[in-house]
């Protein structure tokens, strides 16, 4: 059975588009309820969680100034997008933030809520909500200080307004962390064939090569969208090991840490958008 | 098709975690429970040294400041005010090692204001062939301590008081079941450790530690095989004064044909033994009187009837070869003390044996000390592996907390587990084959032994890795 999702939403930029894209969602409907297996379809997440949690806490750390022994993220409020079972939510939310998690999928919502309901502390710290980007945006204007978007933006539909939204919802100079795979040959072979149809590292089908997004990309459109860009590294999955490092190279996964300017303008270059551009984005669109 | 891939799957090679969760028919709890058990993240099971020491350890630690962590103690609080004039007969030999660890949460200080004997030299001979290995260290820097057990109970209780809004102890409560969480991802029942005390009581915790001996009754219930075996010795223990009072800043340990004999010093004028021997030795000495008993460890200590000239020119042939490459090596030899008297009530003893858990690690339970390992006291080190284990899955727990991981996941477990089997593997096993070498008379293997030993204590390298 297919679950409810949204295709038309209000936004306060363009009414025909969202970021959500069903034919994604049709995807992680069936694997909904394997998200808590270590070993399983989602255990190449699960080891993520030993590099961007580290990654995320230590940048907010530095920017921060007041530390709460053994919460090192309290008083922090964080938006998950995309936030699937859970599985980044919840280290987050143990380490003391407050935070809101949005997945368009209810299975996945529902696994989610379950998992973290045995846990008293992070049944109070963490919030659940099946709903896509758009729709949260009136209510949550400059609400959050932190955005953390993890595996996603390779599945959205419109990745502009998925960053105007996020703009929108961030609070001035609060910190927008994404994680995402490069469109290079090499993410071609290792990231679908090898993770998916020969090692089955990724569920099969879960990657489009067509939507991942190339760090310079995803970086003008971050600069031109309001957005200093701190901070962009590569990652590198080890299967044998099952475990994650930094490594020099973006050409297969990265990670960016971006800064919501502070001012009421933009702070960077705000060109229009180029014929390729354009280009570009309407052939990864829907 | 992705069946087939699952096997493919690069995570195959390693060793399958399959076997680590355990399943079972157990009681599906309800998540938003009225009546739900207290839910701890640490549970440590087993109120002892190294039980007490691990809870002291978490609860001392900057990133378990805000986490609810439990200690069970089947037995009462016991006060230690102060210290009784007469020394225990229960002391521990603690390393340099053991003693970082215990003043990274301020109990060093308390046992420093208590009471410590420390020790530079440890001489080690053989009662067969007088073949000598003597340890100290170049800069004349402690080499070990001796410790009573009570003075380090005394010394953890304190710092446990400390982090009271931290550590809760349970005395007198001796966990009676266990019921452990099914696989992470069927997500209807509880996924902590269920625990129930023997007044009903029951808590949940999202890791258990079991710190509860060598009969350890988590390591039972978690259905983790163990490796043991019952050693033919028992062990004598009491307090002994000396004939005269020394420095006595030396261990002294003699390899009888019967078993070790050990005096670790408390004081200059008193000192423990350890004597291993066979059990019915070990009772004849308990029951001879006073005098008998102090002839004995006398005799023990200086006489030659195991000799064999055989054994001693051969003995004395190769020392005298090897002191040619390298003359540094063949150290003077002391004299131990004598002993003129012992304890009233102090003789006791207690059967020997060694143990090894397959796993020291399973999906939410740890364990530690002699519930994961049990040792032959003859290289004095039962302890100390047991505040080897705190140290390094302390440092894990703290590294796992710090990046808001789920304590009880296998992932940080498992790397305690190996860094521990393969430090411990190697110690228990030569502890293990110079106690069968040591039981011997037979003259080859005194010899092999003999030469060993003199080798040994001619090469610096092999003696500081000792």
């Amino acid at each position: 059975q297919l679950s409810l999702f949204r295709l038309t939403v209000k936004t306060p930029f363009r009414t025909s588009h969202s970021s959500v894209d069903s034919k994604e969602m049709k995807k992680f409907q069936l694997l909904a309820h394997k998200w808590w297996d270590e070993e399983g379809e989602y255990s190449a997440l699960h080891s993520m969680n030993d590099i961007r949690v580290p990654f995320i806490r230590d940048t907010l750390l530095s920017m921060g100034s007041n530390y709460h022994m053994g919460n090192p993220l309290s008083g922090v409020k964080i938006l998950d997008v995309g936030c699937g079972g859970g599985l980044l939510s919840e280290p987050l939310g143990r380490l003391g933030a407050s935070v809101t998690g949005i997945d368009p999928l209810e299975d996945n919502i529902r696994t989610a809520d379950r998992h973290k309901s045995f846990d008293p502390v992070l049944a109070k710290r963490i919030q659940y909500k099946s709903s896509s980007l758009e729709e949260i945006v009136e209510e949550s204007v400059e609400t959050f200080d932190v955005i953390v978007a993890s595996e996603v933006v390779e599945h959205v539909a419109d990745l502009e307004m998925f960053i105007r939204c996020c703009s929108q919802v961030l609070k001035p100079e609060g910190s927008l962390f994404i994680t995402t795979i490069n469109r290079t040959q090499l993410s071609y072979a290792l990231g679908i064939v090898v993770a998916e149809k020969i090692m089955g590292i990724v569920p099969e089908g879960t990657h489009e090569w067509e939507k991942f997004v190339p760090p310079e990309e995803l970086e003008h459109l971050l600069e031109s969208n309001g957005f200093s860009v701190k901070t962009m590294k590569g990652m590198l999955y080890n299967p044998l090991s099952s475990s994650w490092s930094w490594v020099e190279s973006m050409s297969l996964n990265y990670a960016v840490h971006a800064v919501k300017s502070g001012a009421q303008g933009q702070s960077g270059p705000t060109d229009a958008p180029s014929e390729t551009d354009i280009q570009q984005r309407s052939a990864t669109a829907g | 098709s992705s069946a087939a891939m699952a096997a493919v799957r690069g995570r195959a090679v390693l060793a399958p975690l399959g076997p680590r969760f355990r399943p079972g028919p157990r009681t599906p709890l309800r998540s938003a429970a009225s009546a739900a058990p207290p839910l701890y993240d640490v549970v440590v099971s087993g109120g002892g040294m190294v039980g007490s020491a691990m809870a002291a350890a978490l609860g001392h630690d900057i990133h378990f400041h805000d986490k609810k962590i439990a200690l069970l103690e089947a037995g009462p609080r016991k006060e230690y005010d102060h210290m009784p004039d007469t020394y225990s007969n229960r002391v521990s030999s603690i390393s340099p090692g053991s003693a970082t660890l215990l003043s990274s949460f301020g109990a060093w200080d308390h046992v420093c204001s208590l009471r410590l004997k420390p020790f530079q030299r440890m001489q080690v001979w053989d009662a067969c062939s007088e073949a000598l290995i003597i340890f100290e260290k170049d800069d004349l820097d402690d080499m070990g301590y001796i410790v009573e057990n009570d003075v380090i109970m005394s010394a953890l209780t304190k710092q446990l008081d400390a982090v009271a809004d931290r550590v809760e102890v349970f005395y007198r409560s001796r966990a009676v079941g266990y019921t452990w969480p099914l696989p992470s991802h069927s997500c209807d029942t509880s996924p902590w450790v269920q625990i129930e005390l023997a007044d009903g009581r029951r808590l949940q915790t999202k890791l258990l530690i079991g710190a509860d001996g060598h009969n350890s009754v988590v390591r039972k219930e978690a259905e983790i095989k163990n490796i043991e075996h019952q050693y033919d010795q028992s062990a004598v223990v009491a307090t002994l004064h000396l004939s005269e009072a020394t420095d006595n800043n030396v261990a002294w340990q003699r390899f009888l044909p019967t078993g070790p004999i050990a005096l670790l010093p408390l004081s200059d004028t008193a000192s423990s033994l350890v004597w291993s021997t066979s059990h019915e030795h070990a009772s004849e000495l308990l029951a001879m009187d006073e005098e008998s008993f102090v002839d004995s460890i006398n005799s023990a200590f200086w006489s030659n009837i195991n000799h064999s000239d055989f054994i001693d020119t051969a003995g004395a042939i190769f020392r005298s070869a090897i002191s040619f490459l390298k003359p540094s090596g063949t150290a003077v030899r002391q004299l131990p003390p004598s002993v003129a008297k012992v304890d009233p009530e102090s003789r006791a003893m207690f059967p020997l044996g060694m143990g090894h858990a397959t796993e020291y690690v399973q999906h939410r339970v740890a364990l530690i000390g002699d519930a994961a390992h049990r040792v032959h006291p003859l290289a004095g080190q039962g302890v100390n592996l047991g505040f080897g284990d705190i140290a390094c899955l302390a440092h894990h727990l703290s590294a796992a907390a710090f990046n808001g991981s789920d304590l009880g996941s296998l992932k940080h477990l498992l790397k305690f587990e190996t860094e521990r089997q393969r430090h411990n593997v190697s110690l228990i096993a030569a502890t293990d084959v110079l106690k069968r070498l040591y039981s011997t008379r037979l003259a080859p293997l005194v010899l092999l032994r003999t030469w060993g030993l003199q080798v040994t204590n001619a090469l610096p390298p092999v003696k500081v890795r000792i």
